[in-house]
């Protein structure tokens, strides 16, 4: 493997803007983590207007802190309100709270720092190894290549989102279908624009996202009884003792594993990853009966996983152009918007924003470790803000924020308008995450679909011809037709549920 | 949130269970009873058995409305239906193509047809669907605060952002978030000089403003 680049990527993360966006990224991660509402992709989506002046390696430096940063952020609500900030820290809660009960909050907050960061930092250096050999095999890969990848990626997060498989697929379909509006690549010729000059070079990405996940996600919370809450427990002595760490270290190796393993996949991710990781634990453990009532190793574990998790899912975002989750969508929108389309081109033609970008979290992990042993008594004030103070001033910054992207009151109109939307889907069980990432694919699918088809002169079949489109695409129906052909088997036994758990996995 | 959960076989977030503490509202028949506290605390084994614990406790944390019936849920299934059988209207005038030759219309078309199909599969499941939440009286908070930013847009070209802004999380504030008279004021006055401060001081940006 050629050092150069990967040591070149490290004087980028070192420019001073580029550590000072960095900390940014960390700390409004970290502080979005802390409060509960909005979640990181929510944030990064309304944050988006302000990458736009800025150089594209800074701007994702700053968006991928955020991610990760949210992930350590999460930990503080579960652990000392049994509020999860972050749905990659809700597993946390149940023994992360339960030692804070014991009055060892600090214990568990440690714990959960020092193993995010382990889980962080190793998954860096594996992502470095991995990355550029999955970029390499990808060069060559062709339309039906890409067309069975992006049908398998939008199916896989539709798969393990939140709420129902059906449904998720509808929001998926019809965010392939809003990706048609405009002008069509191939003829030129204007679909579904009414008439309409703004809608002529397509939708927006930027709108759609901060409507969907930022305002959507404001108008869904205001719904929510506001119980007041209770002052946090006092936070003593965030160092674990040397008993705590020898415990926890075999659930941050499996943690760190895991959590990279899950986070590559698509709509794997931080959540499932967390998850996963509790369970392990609690499998493993010789004494499974302390879990719940205060085992380090269930706080370990998840946290270190769900930090890896959020670290490896940059891979298929950035050697495929596949984002494997909602808020790597919104990623890979700043990265169009900044002009560097991500895909297996991007670690040899762009080297030093792929090395930046991924060095820039060693410094990042760093920050946050920081942040999270001596400073956590400042993030714990923090939880005193209100929601209902925060609310309109995210609507604000929501609403001007999108008008500086083109000056355009038109888009101040599809914010609110893709707002709405977002607040009903949630309402009525739809995850808006799968509808934003088909978004995102759609014009790949497409454009690689209708190529491959004049490839194939119209023989559907031809997919199946080459290797990799093949398998893909076999992956694609399985995971497609195996759930319907289970439901029309006899009515529904106990003995169903193990099948479910490997799905999952 | 959004949260990895194989929604095919259990209850979706929002809505699937009643929160411990909130008063059922006449639930629809299968829900089960409210769940305690302490049958989080049991802690449970399987992933999957977490993964139903994960929900309760979100839905715990965070107090949503019951689950709607299953007009609601057949309602939601039309609307998808229409939504595709309109856009399959769209795309045949486009052109439908065929598989040698894919014109305009093909891709569009084959979406809607994806969505009618999955629509009717969801109408075909309403009866069994608990992850769509009610529209109860908070709903209505949603449709003023939908009005403060209607109202932001319509006059932001006329009038500049300050009033409608400082009106806007007024409303938010005082009538939406229950904040006290005097907060309310001071803040979303705070809120817009600091905007201004921000964006047209500093950054100069070309937002419409008034002064």
């Amino acid at each position: 493997m050629d050092l150069a680049p990967v040591l070149n990527g490290f004087t980028v993360v070192l420019e001073p803007t580029n550590l000072l966006y960095c900390l940014i990224g960390v700390v409004v991660g970290m502080l979005v983590g802390v409060l509960p509402g909005l979640g990181p992709a929510a944030t990064i989506a309304i944050l988006l207007p302000i990458t736009i002046g800025l150089e594209p390696v800074t701007s994702v430096i700053m968006l991928a802190g955020i991610f990760y940063g949210a992930q350590y952020g999460g930990t503080i609500t579960s652990v000392l309100l049994k509020l999860p900030g972050e749905a990659s820290s809700v597993v946390t809660v149940f023994d992360g709270h339960a030692l804070a009960r014991q009055g060892k909050a600090g214990t568990a907050l440690g714990i959960a720092a020092i193993g995010s960061f382990i889980g962080g930092t190793i998954s860096i250096v594996a992502l470095s190894f991995l990355a550029p050999v999955v970029a390499s095999f990808a060069l060559d890969f062709g339309p039906p290549e890409y067309t069975a990848l992006a049908l398998l990626g939008i199916l896989l997060v539709a798969t393990v989102s939140s709420g129902s498989r059906l449904k998720a697929i509808v929001a998926a379909c019809i965010g392939l279908l809003l990706a048609t509006v405009g002008r069509d690549a191939f003829t030129g010729g204007e679909r579904f624009t009414f008439g309409n000059l703004n809608l002529a070079d397509g939708l927006d990405f930027v709108p759609i996202a901060m409507g969907l996940f930022g305002l959507g996600e404001i108008l869904y919370n205001l719904e929510e009884r506001h119980t007041s809450v209770q002052a946090p427990a006092k936070v003593a002595n965030v160092w674990p003792s040397r008993r705590d760490l020898r415990q926890s270290s075999g659930a941050i190796g499996r943690g760190s594993v895991l959590g990279f393993v899950l986070g590559i996949l698509p709509g794997g991710g931080a959540t499932l990853s967390s998850l996963a990781a509790y369970a392990v634990e609690k499998k493993r453990s010789k004494t499974p009966e302390r879990f719940g009532k205060g085992a380090v190793e269930g706080v370990a574990g998840p946290e270190t996983a769900n930090n890896a998790a959020a670290t490896s899912s940059f891979i298929p975002l950035l050697t495929l152009g596949i984002p494997a989750n909602a808020t790597m969508a919104v990623i890979f929108g700043a990265l169009l918007i900044a002009g560097v389309p991500p895909g297996p081109r991007l670690v040899t033609d762009e080297p030093e924003l792929f090395w930046g970008v991924v060095n820039s979290m060693y410094i990042g992990n760093i920050l946050l470790l920081i942040m999270s042993i001596p400073l956590v008594g400042l993030f714990v004030k923090i939880l005193r803000v209100r929601p209902a103070i925060l609310a309109p001033i995210t609507v604000l910054i929501t609403l001007i924020g999108v008008y500086t992207v083109n000056n355009s009151t038109f888009d101040i109109l599809l914010v609110i308008v893709f707002g709405v939307l977002g607040y009903l889907m949630k309402k009525v069980g739809f995850d808006p995450g799968p509808l934003l990432l088909a978004f995102v694919l759609g014009t790949l699918l497409e454009d690689s679909l209708r190529r491959s088809l004049l490839i194939f002169d119209g023989d559907a079949l031809g997919f199946f011809g080459r290797p990799i489109s093949g398998t893909l695409l076999v992956a694609f129906l399985l995971v497609a037709f195996l759930p319907l052909i289970g439901k029309a088997l006899p009515r529904r036994r106990p003995a169903e549920h193990p099948s479910d758990t490997k799905e999952l996995v | 949130m959004t949260s990895a959960h194989d929604g095919a076989h259990t209850p979706g977030s929002p809505g699937g269970r009643t929160a411990a503490g909130a008063t059922p509202q006449g639930d629809p028949g299968p829900v089960p009873p409210a769940r305690t506290v302490e049958d989080v605390d049991r802690t449970p084994s399987s992933l999957h058995d977490l993964e139903d614990a994960v929900h309760q406790l979100e839905h715990d944390a965070e107090h949503r409305p019951p689950p709607a019936g299953t007009t609601t849920n057949l309602v939601v299934a039309g609307l998808v239906v229409a939504l595709g059988a309109a856009a399959l209207v769209g795309s045949l005038s486009l052109g439908a193509g065929s598989a040698g030759n894919p014109g305009s219309g093909t891709w569009p078309m084959i979406l809607s047809l994806a969505i009618v199909v999955l629509g009717l599969a969801l109408a075909a499941s309403a009866r069994g669907t608990s992850d769509t939440e009610r529209f109860s009286r908070s709903s209505w908070l949603v449709l003023a605060g939908l009005g403060t930013m209607v109202v932001f847009v319509a006059v932001i070209e006329v009038i500049g952002f300050e009033i409608p802004a400082a009106l806007l999380a007024f409303v938010w504030l005082r009538f939406l978030g229950g904040e006290g008279w005097r907060t309310s004021v001071i803040t979303s006055i705070g809120v817009v000089v600091a905007f201004y401060l921000i964006f047209v001081a500093a950054l100069s940006v070309p937002i419409p403003h008034l002064f």
